[in-house]
């Protein structure tokens, strides 16, 4: 773990430049959507970017005081893909007369604030490790919310949905922060045993089963809980989450090796017996049948947004020229297809090298961490950020099935974005305690691990029982 | 641990990337397929968004699109008098596809018209919405509003008024008829619940129009193409009388060949041609048409039109008169209008118009004017020739000849005081229905006979004798009595 460490500058100046920059490019984007489609009412444009560009300096001013040195580039990419997520939701809002952009906004700013208080609760992110098992606890509960009659709802086939008063939540999405905080607290605590203990078998070193059992039932729960609540993108996210986060701790590429045959299997298994599985796996695979384009829930959504895909071509229609309308979930699921009709490959191609720039950052972090627990957070939830995209984006362009994912910061949907939003808000604090001078006095490492070692082990013995 | 995270950035930049290459090829190399999947609406979609052109009558649209929030598409298609000119408009949906003259006049109507290019250009360099052309038809409005009218609701009937000059169409009106506003709702399950419903209606097809989409026999009406042929022939003429027995047997056969029974061609068994077409009497027909020769009479007819593609500018379903597989006694019921030997009203009526016309058919048409969005004229049709059917002497022989059937004969219940109406009746045998028999009734004239203004057809269809003659003697009348104001 030796690290070159550059002299520590906080460059916050430079963030509140990119920030700028961001606002500028969501507003131009929201201004061009209203003026090109029809009569503008310019109040929802003011309205809406102020509202945004108040949220983001808060959150800029929230880190002078308290992540100074955190990386300069991610809060700026996410509130330009925020942003640019709201125009469109705005634009689709236009063409059918819904107010979801309204509702997004709302939850843009319920999330920021969230990230504000987990920025200002928690300044240090490896006060976290300390709750490694309840972490693990609010997973299960979380997991299992959508499960519990009258508070699930069962939406587009899927039973992931909380509903409490007018707001629907989908709990999954904050799950994929606890497990993270959990696979990496207990990874960083007993990565030492995994590795030493347990006997080889051939080139692979198996981990003893005690070490790993707290492990396995914590993927055995996400993944069968998500099996039962029909959704196949959470699944591949965890069990994906859970290999990488393995891999990192390791770095045995056996893990991968036998995650990659697993997933596999348990794709051949899925798709010859569970049916929803087969069937997407036909949708994905014979798209332009026309009796598949035509079945109910067949494959009409993303042929529509492939054919969308191709109006826009190179340079796009032009925001709020096109019709991405007409495919069905424009601004969920399918707002890829909607960006890359309206604004072309090129704009769609620079959205994605946002996001790969942004989860580039994120790695970064977790690489300058000084502490295991760090590394393997910040490495845990930027592969979460990238694999969502590259899942979602993956099917839309039908390289991969389809599966109900969110596109980070973009799709419309809540619990998507305040847990994204988290996970921003522990990158800008990992980054903070990588990029920050390391004063000797200040170098509580081994207390907290001490500490929550400690707690560690009296947790372990509780769940042993 | 380092090492692992460097493998996991490359791993998700690997995978980024062949996102990217994903997109590329959707948005680029796959696009030109993609656009051109038959699963693909969105060059339809388009369409429905932008206004389309309106087809005119008398310069007030028939058809239009007016814009609508209805959520799915800007403009709504709306048709006025819908039922009046369904069959001439068709109709323009998105479930059910477009019809008739919407699809016939698409690119005038949407604007991709060549002759509209330079609109569409400066529409591109304006940021103006491009806009279809508009297309004023021939028809008069009140004409058409007289013909539907006059048609009695239970009948299949089809009544057309041209110009024998021009060619003008000027009524083409049929019934059954339908809403073609029913079929241009933009919810597809509910167009495609109204295109089942429509489409079982008895008689009535959206696709076709009966005026011109539906050769039936057409009867003694025949018998001016068949007078044509005999004269033409120079064996036979005005003065020099004809046999005309009750009824003759058919060569080869057992069968014969009767004079109507009851009129009163059996008042003479030698007739000049004068009394023979006044009285629609059949059995000469037998002698003409062998005297005239197969070959000569299939000239004659496809002169006249049969055979030949037309577009007014819906096609027209050629007539058909087929003489090749046809032995003698079948030419001899061909040329009375009987056996395999089909026309369209249209047909009939471009019979009227030749003898209207000295010989000449000018081409049936329906396109007045083509206006473009700035009221620029960019098409007005000249009247065009058809076709010689035959010289201007035999033309006004048959003149002649069509007076007897409205003076003494069998339109004389079309007559119109004042009106020097020529014509000739037909009705063609059909199927018995319950115990009655059923005939395709006809009447096909033009008037007045010094300078003849229009050409009018009327064919009932499926009726029983005298409903049909009645009905359709009273249908010329009224049309006779809308066009000279009497």
């Amino acid at each position: 773990m030796t690290e070159v460490q550059t002299a520590p500058v906080p460059r916050r100046n430079l963030e509140l430049l990119l920030v700028l920059l961001a606002l500028c490019v969501g507003g131009a984007a929201f201004y061009l959507v209203g003026s090109s489609t029809e009569d503008v009412d310019n109040t929802d444009f003011y309205v809406q970017m102020g509202i945004l560009a108040a949220l983001s300096l808060t959150v800029h001013v929230l880190l002078r005081i308290f992540a100074k040195y955190a990386d300069p580039v991610i809060l700026p990419i996410t509130i330009a893909l925020n942003s640019l997520g709201l125009a469109m939701i705005h634009r689709i809002d236009l063409a059918k007369g819904t107010s979801q952009s309204a509702r997004q906004l709302l939850w843009t700013a319920i999330a920021i604030v969230i990230a504000s208080v987990v920025l200002w609760a928690i300044k240090d992110h490896r006060l976290l490790r300390r709750f490694t098992y309840i972490a693990l606890l609010l997973s299960v509960v979380l997991l299992l919310l959508p499960l519990i009659p009258k508070l699930g709802v069962t939406i587009n086939g899927a039973r992931i949905w909380i509903r409490m008063g007018m707001f629907s939540l989908q709990p999954g999405e904050l799950a994929k922060i606890t497990l993270s905080i959990f696979f990496a607290g207990y990874l960083s605590s007993n990565r030492d045993l995994i590795l030493m203990a347990g006997r080889k078998f051939g080139p692979l070193q198996l981990p003893r089963l005690r070490d790993m059992a707290p492990m396995v039932i914590a993927w055995l729960l996400s993944i069968g809980v998500l099996v039962v609540q029909r959704d196949l993108g959470s699944a591949i996210l965890f069990f994906g989450l859970f290999i990488v986060m393995i891999y990192v701790a390791t770095a045995r590429i056996s893990w991968v090796l036998i995650g990659a045959l697993m997933v596999v299997a348990g794709g051949i298994v899925a798709g010859l017996t569970m049916g929803h599985v087969t069937r997407r796996l036909d949708v994905w695979l014979n798209a332009f049948d026309p009796a598949i384009y035509q079945a109910k829930g067949g494959s009409m959504q993303i042929v529509e947004g492939l054919f969308g895909m191709a109006d826009g071509g190179l340079f796009g229609t032009g925001l709020g020229a096109g019709s991405p309308y007409r495919v069905p979930l424009a601004n969920s699921d399918m707002i890829i297809a909607s960006f890359g009709e309206e604004i072309g490959l090129i704009g769609v191609a620079a959205i994605i090298l946002l996001y790969m720039l942004l989860v580039s950052r994120g790695l970064r972090a977790a690489l300058g961490s000084a502490d295991t627990f760090g590394k393997l957070l910040a490495a845990g939830l930027s592969f979460t950020l990238g694999l969502q995209c590259i899942v979602i984006i993956g099917g839309v362009t039908r390289l991969i099935p389809l599966t109900g994912l969110a596109t980070p910061f973009m799709a419309a949907g809540g619990s998507s974005l305040l847990a994204n939003w988290i996970i921003i808000a522990l990158l800008l604090l990992i980054s903070h305690n990588s990029r920050r001078p390391k004063t000797g006095g200040v170098g509580p490492t081994d207390e907290f691990a001490s500490a929550s070692t400690a707690l560690t082990s009296s947790t372990k013995a509780v769940t042993k029982k | 641990m380092n090492h692992a995270i460097k493998r996991v950035w490359v791993a998700l930049t690997v995978l980024f990337v062949i996102c990217l290459g994903g997109l590329s090829y959707i948005q680029f190399f796959d696009a030109k397929p993609l656009s051109e999947n038959a699963l693909n609406k969105r060059e339809l979609y388009r369409e429905f968004d932008l206004p389309r052109g309106a087809i005119l009558v008398d310069g007030k649209p028939i058809a239009e699109s007016v814009p609508t929030d209805d959520g799915q598409f800007e403009f709504q298609r709306v048709y006025h008098d819908a039922k009046t000119y369904a069959h001439l408009t068709g109709y323009y949906s998105l479930a059910n596809g477009t019809t008739q003259l919407e699809s016939q006049l698409n690119d005038w109507l949407t604007g991709t018209s060549s002759d509209l290019l330079f609109d569409r250009l400066s529409a591109m360099f304006t940021g103006t919405r491009s806009e279809g052309a508009s297309v004023e038809l021939t028809i008069d409005g009140q004409l058409q509003k007289t013909a539907f009218e006059a048609i009695p609701d239970d009948l299949k009937a089809t009544i057309i008024v041209t110009n024998p000059k021009t060619g003008d169409i000027l009524a083409m009106a049929s019934k059954p008829s339908y809403n073609t506003n029913l079929l241009a709702v933009h919810s597809t399950s509910q167009a495609a619940q109204n295109l089942k419903d429509i489409s079982n209606t008895d008689g009535l097809s959206p696709y076709r129009n009966p005026a011109i989409s539906n050769p039936v026999t057409p009867g003694s009406s025949f018998k001016i193409l068949s007078t044509v042929a005999a004269l033409e022939s120079g064996k036979f003429d005005m003065e020099t009388p004809i046999d005309n027995p009750v009824s003759v047997n058919y060569p080869h056969s057992t069968a014969k060949m009767n004079n109507f029974n009851e009129g009163i061609c059996a008042r003479d068994t030698r007739a000049r041609l004068e009394f023979i077409f006044a009285q629609s009497c059949n059995t000469p027909f037998m002698e003409i048409s062998q005297t005239v020769g197969k070959d000569a009479f299939t000239e004659v007819a496809e002169r006249f039109g049969y055979g030949q593609q037309l577009s007014i500018p819906q096609n027209v379903v050629p007539s058909e008169f087929p003489s090749a597989e046809a032995n003698e006694a079948q030419m001899a019921q061909m040329a009375i209008g009987e056996w395999e030997n089909k026309a369209t009203p249209l047909q009939m009526n471009m019979a009227a118009m030749a003898i209207a016309n000295d010989g000449v058919i000018m081409k049936p048409n329906l396109i007045g004017k083509v206006i473009a969005p700035d009221l620029r004229v960019i098409e007005d049709p000249k009247p065009e020739k058809f076709s010689t059917a035959t010289t201007p002497e035999v033309a006004e022989q048959l003149t002649e000849l069509m007076e007897g059937p409205v003076v003494s004969g069998t339109a004389m219940n079309a007559r119109v005081p004042g009106v020097d109406f020529r014509a000739k009746t037909g009705t063609s045998q059909r199927p018995s229905e319950n115990g009655v028999r059923m005939v395709n009734s006809w009447m096909t004239g033009f008037a007045p006979a010094d300078d003849p203004q229009v050409a009018i057809t009327v064919n009932i269809q499926d009726v029983d004798y005298n409903t049909g003659h009645n009905t359709a003697g009273a249908l010329m009348k009224t049309m006779l009595e809308a066009v000279f104001n009497k």
